[in-house]
């Protein structure tokens, strides 16, 4: 007879086991994972109101409803919250910790005790994020590069900001080396290598640039804070030290972790194409190996956010290059998506809208990164608002909606109630709708000239800023509609079969939700995760 | 699945005389003057105590060889991101030249 670990849904209570701290002292990778999902929209939520504001000030010259100091520690905030709490353990620690053994027929993680570690590192780091905005000498007003010379000088709380910043990195590094061990050691015996879930493929390259490049940021930060307690000239010139020694050391980890951030969306995205296309993967090598090349290639391009520093020209040469060597993998995934969707039977549901969303957004980002890649051209467009639109394609195009995908994804499996389909395709026409009115104007007024980070500007930049502003409020519309619609999944009856979507990987053989114990024995048969024959679906 | 290796007495007191060795080098090299390169000799002479460290006192020399890469692609990875920013320091031209 089975126990009722083996049979009563993860989100409800074991007997004898219920309240808050079956959830927070869990060590079920489901149980983590929902934590961590739970933590990083609060933050996307606080991301996006910050974002708001700011965009508010700037719907016309002057001064609207913020001075320039809380101007500047707007967009710290903004750029802190969303990139350390919300995008970069976004779909690795929340869908990767709920997932990742699920697909690889495992039982938990490597290390649970250590992953609920992680978690409360999570916490312990945002909290004291939020702390430094009310300590101190204030918010901290240096951005979220926390760029010296600035940030050993200002007078605001950046000490205990750099300690936030320095635990959320321990947080990712763990999660990191805990899925690699996982993805190691705890394979179903049939589970090889080239029958791994593409979303795997991605996590397993994400966690490797975790480990690896997340140290480097370790040692910046504590270098800042030793800087500003003890003011040994580390990158003082006029001490013996180098300034661009900081730049360099800040983006060894933040130039891979754009990676971090957007390799686990590319794993949804391949896992949501085939699934809604009903024919296997184009390229499944490919894109698996691309994976790792990103990772391993898009460590090498750190300073091309340095064009303008006054480094060598020999270092803009290289590091030009090697940027345009990166767009290679990101391309043959691109590719490979549309080569997956060409004579497809294609149900155009919420997921795949999402994923096609992805695909397009992430090329405008993409493509406008190679102007910004080029020497020559980034010169003109440094530090402008070409910048910010090409970031926020790519990553909110990107991670956003490859988070918005796996949400309408995986929801009805780990909710067992399928969300409100037409709100999901309403939101998806105003997300996308007002994406592009809020960031589309920045790339032209960027190459006007309009510099980023300014609470003011020239009435030249006036109708750009207020198309923009006036996107914000579409976008958001997008933003409750959507949640509005998915927050129907946390009512009502589990009516969600096995398998809704008809897809092909393990995890959607068990219950919806999971139990609370899953696969205690491998299971028998791995087949491959893009063999639709055979495959029905179970609404 | 576990498994041990216990090394003998004597190989590891061999190991720690070398460690000996090599850090009164470190000490020797420092009064002399190698120019450009007197990061890369003091790097040098750590690295190979830290190889000793990490094959005998950790093991890796008996460990399979997936680890003994992986350790060797961290290693390789960090000198990447030491070297690739003497594309940037190597080259700088001189203040006010």
């Amino acid at each position: 007879m089975p126990s009722p670990g083996e049979t009563v849904p993860f989100l409800d209570p074991l007997p004898g086991r219920s309240g808050l701290t079956s959830w927070i002292f869990s060590t079920d990778h489901k149980r983590i994972g929902m934590l961590y999902l739970w933590c990083i929209l609060t933050m996307f939520a606080v991301g996006v109101a910050i974002g708001v504001l700011m965009r508010l000030e700037l719907i016309a010259p002057g001064r609207t409803i913020m001075g320039a100091q809380a101007y500047n520690a707007m967009f710290t905030l903004h750029g802190v919250v969303m990139v350390f709490l919300f995008v970069i353990p976004g779909i690795p620690a929340a869908f990767g910790n709920i997932l990742l053994p699920l697909q690889i027929g495992a039982e938990d993680v490597s290390f649970p005790r250590l992953n609920i570690f992680s978690w409360w590192l999570y916490l312990t780091g945002a909290v004291l994020a939020v702390t430094s905005l009310f300590t101190g000498g204030g918010p901290p007003d240096t951005g979220w590069t926390f760029y010296v010379p600035f940030s050993e000088r200002t007078t605001t709380n950046v000490s205990l900001a750099v300690v936030a910043v320095f635990i959320l990195g321990f947080s990712s590094i763990l999660t990191g080396l805990n899925f690699i061990t996982t993805i190691h050691r705890l394979r179903a015996p049939q589970m090889s290598w080239g029958k791994l879930p593409l979303f795997v493929w991605s996590l397993y390259a994400t966690a490797w640039i975790q480990l690896l490049a997340t140290p480097v940021l370790g040692v910046t930060v504590a270098l800042v804070f030793i800087e500003r307690l003890l003011g040994i000239g580390l990158f003082d010139p006029a001490k013996g030290g180098d300034p661009l020694l900081y730049q360099h050391l800040f983006w060894i980890y933040s130039h891979p972790a754009v990676y971090i951030m957007i390799v686990p969306a590319m794993g949804v995205v391949s896992e949501i194409i085939p699934a809604f296309d009903r024919k296997s993967i184009f390229g499944y090598k490919a894109i698996a190996v691309s994976s790792l090349a990103i990772a391993f290639a898009g460590s090498l391009v750190w300073a091309h956010h340095m064009f303008t520093s006054g480094m060598s020209d020999t270092a803009v040469l290289v590091f030009s290059f090697l940027t345009f060597v990166v767009a290679i993998p990101s391309a043959i995934k691109v590719f490979n998506w549309v080569a997956t969707l060409y004579k497809g039977s294609i149900y155009l549901e919420p997921p795949l809208l999402f994923a096609l969303g992805f695909i397009f957004l992430f090329s405008v980002g993409g493509l406008t990164g190679l102007v910004l890649g080029s020497a020559g051209t980034d010169i003109h467009v440094h530090d402008t608002y070409f910048v910010v639109a090409h970031f926020h394609y790519v990553i909110f195009g990107g991670t956003g909606f490859g988070l918005f995908a796996a949400m309408h994804f995986w929801f009805p499996k780990i909710f067992g109630r399928m969300y409100d389909r037409k709100l999901a395709n309403a939101s998806w026409y105003l997300l996308i709708g007002g994406f592009n009115m809020l960031y589309f104007p920045m790339f032209l007024i960027g190459l006007m000239g309009m510099p980023r980070r300014y609470y003011d500007y020239l009435p030249m930049y006036q109708t750009g800023h207020m198309i923009s502003t006036a996107g914000s409020w579409v976008l958001v519309a997008g933003l409750v509609t959507m949640f509005w619609g998915l927050s129907k999944c946390l009512r009502g009856p589990r009516t969600v079969g096995r398998n809704p979507w008809g897809a092909a990987t393990l995890e959607w053989t068990l219950p919806s939700p999971p139990p609370h114990l899953t696969f205690l024995d491998p299971p028998d048969e791995v087949p491959s995760p893009y063999s639709y024959a055979g495959v029905k679906r179970d609404a | 699945m576990t498994h041990k290796h216990i090394i003998p007495f004597g190989l590891l007191a061999k190991i720690w005389l070398a460690l000996m060795v090599l850090t009164g080098v470190t000490v020797g090299v420092a009064s002399f003057d190698f120019g450009f390169l007197n990061v890369l000799v003091a790097m040098s002479v750590a690295s190979a105590k830290a190889l000793l460290v990490v094959l005998f006192f950790m093991h890796l020399k008996y460990e399979n060889r997936v680890l003994g890469a992986f350790v060797i692609l961290v290693f390789v990875i960090l000198a990447i991101f030491i070297g690739f920013t003497f594309f940037d320091v190597a080259w700088r031209p001189e203040a006010g030249a």
